[in-house]
């Protein structure tokens, strides 16, 4: 059993008009104890929806959401249930996800108070504990949020999130709001309390390269579904699906050498109105008659590996993936 | 290959109670036809501050010095209704985020053809033809069933190529495009490169690109100048600047983003945080952060010195430079 399971996840919203749009149609991820997982896709592709699935911020229309074994309750006018409390989430912007009119310290203290975990007593030394963990000075906790840099309010958020004692985060975009070299101090940063306190992380992010250093396993997403999951170092060095291939392709290298990215051609499509057969075949330089008609499974291959295309079907009844135990990196 | 565009000294600066607080400190590069030239630096170095005030487009109560030198006229000192024929029709500009820089609720068609008829003083009829022709130059779909549509009805990426084709409407000689594709996807913001190289090669355009994105930069300028708190402080050909980075500003940006053919290799962060105006240090303003820093550094400004590769550099502690100094 995983730390945390999602099992053909389906998040629906309707729009005013009354149409559904499956922003999440039928999605499959499993994230243990200590790994972190990085989810990737265009905007659009349903992995913040999927996020907010996973945390229970928004109701999932079909499919489960176990957090050390118990479902994921949604989020409600009641309190979280206590077992939840352990399963946590960092958003994108620490420029809105932080009160500006309180301390540094006393917001760090919420988890405290509200799981009333620890005596009044302890609380400073353990919010300086915190802040230290992730690389501020203890003297942070008196200031205030306009007083810090963008890097230094993530940490913040990420030090929110430790407060609970959490097994799991679900991180949305942490790092696209800061600067490229602060970038990857906090991008270090994660990979150090993943292993120090064996924690496990869910790591959402539009950009593949910093995924690619941060997670031991990558899953990639187009419009909904997850086309492609695989040990991070795999995943790149040998793309199994061509929707893989092309968000490689087109990113640009920052070696001098003035080579021009790979456009994939094409829009992600309306969720609403998502094309037949296999999602990504309008855009598919390797489209083939049945990807018009036939939808591809995601389907187990060697080395831990796992890919929703018909280019890669196996010989002779494979596994259906979600059914299947996930492969530890 | 002819220079386009001379900067010469640049200077923005706001006057407060505590004096001058300077933004942008003494910035000349040149730009050339055809080509494109890339201004990088993290956010607060004053890159974006630097379009704005070649543009004229500075908020109220900041102030210039220097000269930018366009075709024998200074837009520094330029009167108002000339900088305002000058902009649009020679010097255009594309922002980073076309929802935002877009009329929400005026047609594509009225946001296209109101340049063409104002600064060209074209008909109705002619504006439309010309709009169609911008907006298939741009590879917008459909072009005249695009011309009726409200911006909210086209994804980023053809937001963004719709205002660049609104930019190329009186067919500027320099285009500034700041941060054109940091609200683009990856696989979209290749695409726009793609249109931005081909613009450049094909009508002679002048690109003035501002990103923050190394690899943005490396695959589209010909020429990039790194911008710290305000000063220059590495400047050259993008293979040498970005393959071969020499100054430590530099090569610490470059270290600190995830490396295409090592993987395995950890990111290797610049400690610390990029210094905002007000708060900007003495001396170098990078050598708080810097790892080979020395006492002098602390103190004096260092000047951009010319070494033998074709760049320019300020950094005193580099060999390549303090040999040339002595």
């Amino acid at each position: 059993m995983s730390l945390l399971e999602l099992r053909d996840v389906e998040v629906v919203y309707q729009r005013r008009d009354g149409t559904l749009v499956p922003a999440v149609a039928g999605a499959s991820l499993d994230v243990n104890a200590g790994e972190i997982v990085g989810l990737v896709g265009e905007t659009g592709c349903g992995k913040s929806s999927l996020a907010k699935a996973a945390v229970g911020l928004v109701p999932v229309a079909s499919g489960s959401i176990t957090f050390e074994g118990r479902p994921v309750h949604v989020l409600g006018r009641r309190a979280r249930p206590v077992s939840e409390r352990r399963l946590q989430l960092v958003f994108q912007n620490p420029y809105e996800s932080i009160n500006p009119r309180r301390t540094v310290g006393a917001q760090v203290a919420d988890a405290f108070a509200i799981g009333r975990t620890q005596a009044r007593s302890s609380w400073r030394p353990r919010v300086e504990d915190l802040l230290r963990q992730v690389g501020l000075p203890a003297t942070m906790a008196r200031r205030f949020p306009h007083q810090l840099s963008g890097g230094q309010r993530q940490r913040i958020a990420i030090a929110r999130a430790l407060a609970a004692d959490p097994a799991m985060i679900v991180l949305d975009e942490p790092l696209s709001a800061l600067d490229a070299s602060v970038q990857a101090q906090v991008a270090n940063l994660l990979v150090e309390l993943a292993r120090n306190l064996h924690v496990g992380m869910l790591l959402i992010s539009h950009d593949l390269a910093i995924v690619r250093h941060v997670a031991h396993r990558t899953a990639v997403m187009y419009l909904g579904v997850i086309v492609e999951t695989a040990p991070t170092a795999d995943l790149w060095t040998a793309p199994m699906h061509p929707y893989t291939q092309a968000l490689i392709d087109s990113i640009p290298h920052a070696d001098g050498a003035g080579h021009l990215p790979v456009a994939l051609p094409g829009e992600i499509p309306d969720p609403a109105r998502p094309p037949s057969g296999c999602r990504f075949h309008p855009r598919c330089p390797r489209v083939m008659d049945r990807c018009l008609s036939e939808v591809p499974e995601l389907v187990a291959k060697d080395g831990g590996r796992r890919v929703a295309c018909w280019l890669h079907e196996a010989p002779g009844g494979a596994r259906r993936a979600a059914d299947g135990p996930s492969v530890a990196p | 290959m002819t220079t386009l565009l001379s900067v010469r000294d640049l200077r923005v600066w706001l006057d407060t109670a505590r004096g001058p607080l300077p933004i942008v400190d003494g910035v000349s590069f040149d730009i050339s036809a055809g080509q494109v030239f890339g201004l990088a630096g993290e956010s607060g170095s004053g890159k974006t501050i630097t379009a704005l005030a070649l543009l004229g487009l500075l908020p109220a109560g900041a102030r210039t010095g220097g000269s930018a030198i366009l075709d024998g006229r200074d837009l520094m000192t330029m009167r108002t209704a000339q900088r305002r024929r000058t902009r649009g029709r020679e010097v255009a500009m594309v922002f980073q985020d076309p929802m935002s820089s877009l009329h929400p609720m005026l047609t594509i068609e009225r946001q296209l053809t109101e340049h063409l008829r104002y600064q060209l003083g074209m008909s109705r009829k002619e504006a439309d033809e010309r709009a169609v022709e911008l907006l298939t130059e741009v590879r917008i779909p459909n072009p005249e069933a695009a011309l009726r549509g409200h911006p909210h009805q086209f994804s980023g990426g053809m937001r963004q190529r719709i205002q660049i084709a609104i930019a190329l409407a009186c067919e500027p000689r320099l285009l500034v495009a700041d941060e054109p594709t940091t609200a683009l996807d990856v696989t979209v913001q290749a695409g726009i490169l793609r249109l931005l190289h081909r613009l450049c090669q094909e009508k002679d355009l002048a690109v003035m690109l501002i990103t923050h994105d190394l690899g943005v930069l490396s695959a589209l300028a010909d020429t990039v100048t790194v911008m710290y708190a305000g000063r220059v402080v590495e400047s050259g050909p993008t293979a040498q600047v970005m393959g071969r980075s020499r100054h430590p500003y530099t090569r610490g940006l470059v270290d600190s983003l995830p490396h295409p053919e090592a993987a395995d290799r950890a990111l290797v962060p610049i400690a610390g945080e990029p210094a905002g105006p007000e708060s900007r240090p003495a001396g170098c303003a990078f050598h708080p952060r810097c790892r080979y820093m020395e006492p002098p550094c602390a103190t004096a400004v260092p000047p951009l010195i010319r070494i033998d590769d074709g760049r320019e550099m300020a950094c005193p502690v580099d060999p390549l430079v303090a040999s040339l100094a002595r």
